[in-house]
């Protein structure tokens, strides 16, 4: 059963919100799909950028009220 | 008022004195308590292992007598925890004595995992333990040249800490006389050098000044000893003769076993520094599963956070925080082995590193002393 988690890297500057994801990503199960919350509009454009480098799944991003939200899919 | 605090590093060791001092009347009274349980009657000063590993200090230098550190008052047993009773407010520990508390800290901190990628602790040297530190001052030793390959995991502890050994590895050689021989090459899991954007700016070009390369969306996938080739996530390899990692991390052992945090990270509130869904135990240091780097400095400003609050709390018996932690970290940077800079930063600003002077090396070079004044809760 795939769980949603929230990975929430407002004011987060290091690791900062890319790491934080890599880190999650490591420690959960394939199928799984994870939100990212960003107030760093940086990570709208890195976090996709790196999860089709690496061959996970972008499910999209969308921005409310300052805060990016991306979501991925861990797919091996 | 029992307070118990489960670990004797940095940010337990700072709590437990800054509580004692204002609670100095209510402790010789015997209205409040502190007791602080530990792993070892050793203290070691953890950022010193960077320095061991490259010959510029000697092992006792890094370590204190826990118990010498610690406030007239607070009562020390080196015990380590081994079952949280979070229902019952009450720990036990490898004695088999129980523990009971009004307020509990946990503070165990992190450990590095390297054997959880194939072939990463068999063929790569670290520096974030005593032991592994000599063993890599032995190879750097005997290292004659080559490729040096800088490579870093998620999440680690001490996130200067892969810019700082790359670039006094940098002057390593260069002092051995060995720089045209030695190329390194560092390589980091996100698109920039540094998680700091603004560190990143600083080092990248400096890099680049000095003769590194880099490569970065770069996460360790495994290491062929055979072929010595590093392998990433993202599918490139990288051949080395010398491997330097800096492994990922988790929390303890103890933490996962009790089932308080997945890979040892306790789920934490960011500015009341409580543990979620728990009034009466709080986290700090390296075991939050706080979005912040995890750093001797986090610790140190969260304990002082922490103690402002239980002390309110005991004096005051109010259960609401009177301050909040604002996500505050310093980080000095060693930019070499002569120079270095720092960043400063919170939830809300972000680092603005100056250029590397002299004047901040020594700045460090002397903090490594005045850590045990720190430590106390002095400084």
């Amino acid at each position: 059963m795939a769980e949603k988690k929230i990975i929430d890297g407002r004011g987060s500057f290091c690791p900062g919100p890319l790491m934080e994801l890599i880190g999650v990503l490591k420690m959960s199960q394939i199928g799984d799909e994870l939100e990212v919350l960003s107030n760093d509009k940086g990570s709208a454009k890195d976090i996709p950028e790196w999860v089709r480098k690496v061959g996970h799944e972008f499910l999209g991003t969308r921005e409310e009220n300052g805060v990016w939200h991306i979501s991925v899919k861990k797919t091996k | 008022m029992k307070i118990l605090i489960i670990g004797g590093g940095m940010g337990g060791t700072i709590l437990a004195n800054n509580l004692a001092r204002r609670l100095s009347q209510e402790l010789r009274a015997g209205k409040a308590r502190i007791t602080m349980l530990s792993a070892s009657d050793k203290h070691l000063y953890q950022p010193g292992l960077l320095y061991l590993a490259l010959g510029r200090t000697t092992p006792d230098a890094l370590y204190r007598d826990q118990a010498g550190l610690l406030e007239p008052g607070i009562e020390f047993h080196v015990d380590p925890v081994e079952t949280f009773q979070l229902d019952n407010n009450k720990v036990t520990a490898k004695s088999g004595k129980s523990y009971d508390y009004d307020v509990l800290v946990i503070a165990t901190g992190s450990r590095m995992v390297a054997e959880e990628v194939k072939g990463l602790a068999e063929n790569a040297e670290f520096f974030y333990t005593e032991e592994t530190a000599l063993k890599m001052m032995r190879r750097l030793q005997e290292f004659q040249g080559g490729k040096v390959v800088i490579t870093v995991g998620v999440p680690h502890k001490c996130p200067m800490a892969p810019l700082e050994i790359t670039f006094m590895l940098h002057d390593y050689f260069k002092e051995r006389g060995l720089a045209d021989k030695v190329q390194l090459h560092y390589t980091y899991p996100i698109n920039r050098v540094h998680s700091l954007e603004n560190v990143a700016k600083w080092a990248g070009p400096e890099f680049g000044r000095l003769g590194i390369t880099s490569e970065t969306f770069f996460n360790i996938k495994e290491v062929d000893g055979a072929k010595k080739v590093l392998r990433s996530e993202e599918g490139s390899e990288v051949p080395f003769d010398l491997l330097i990692a800096i492994p990922a991390h988790r929390g303890m052992e103890v933490i996962e076993k009790n089932g308080l945090g997945q890979n040892g990270w306790i789920p934490t509130n960011k500015t009341k520094l409580n543990m979620e869904g728990r009034t009466n135990v709080f986290v700090i240091g390296d075991t939050t599963n706080i979005p912040i780097s995890k750093a001797g400095s986090t610790a140190h400003f969260e304990a002082e956070t922490l103690g402002e609050n239980i002390a309110a709390m005991i004096k005051m018996g109010i259960t609401a925080p009177v301050r909040d932690y604002d996500g505050k970290v310093f980080c000095f940077i060693e930019a070499g082995l002569d120079r270095a800079t720092y960043a400063m930063f919170n939830y809300q600003n972000p680092p603005d590193p100056k250029a590397p002077t002299r004047a901040m090396h020594w700045f460090k070079m002397a903090y490594n002393k005045l850590y045990w004044a720190s430590a106390r809760g002095l400084l």
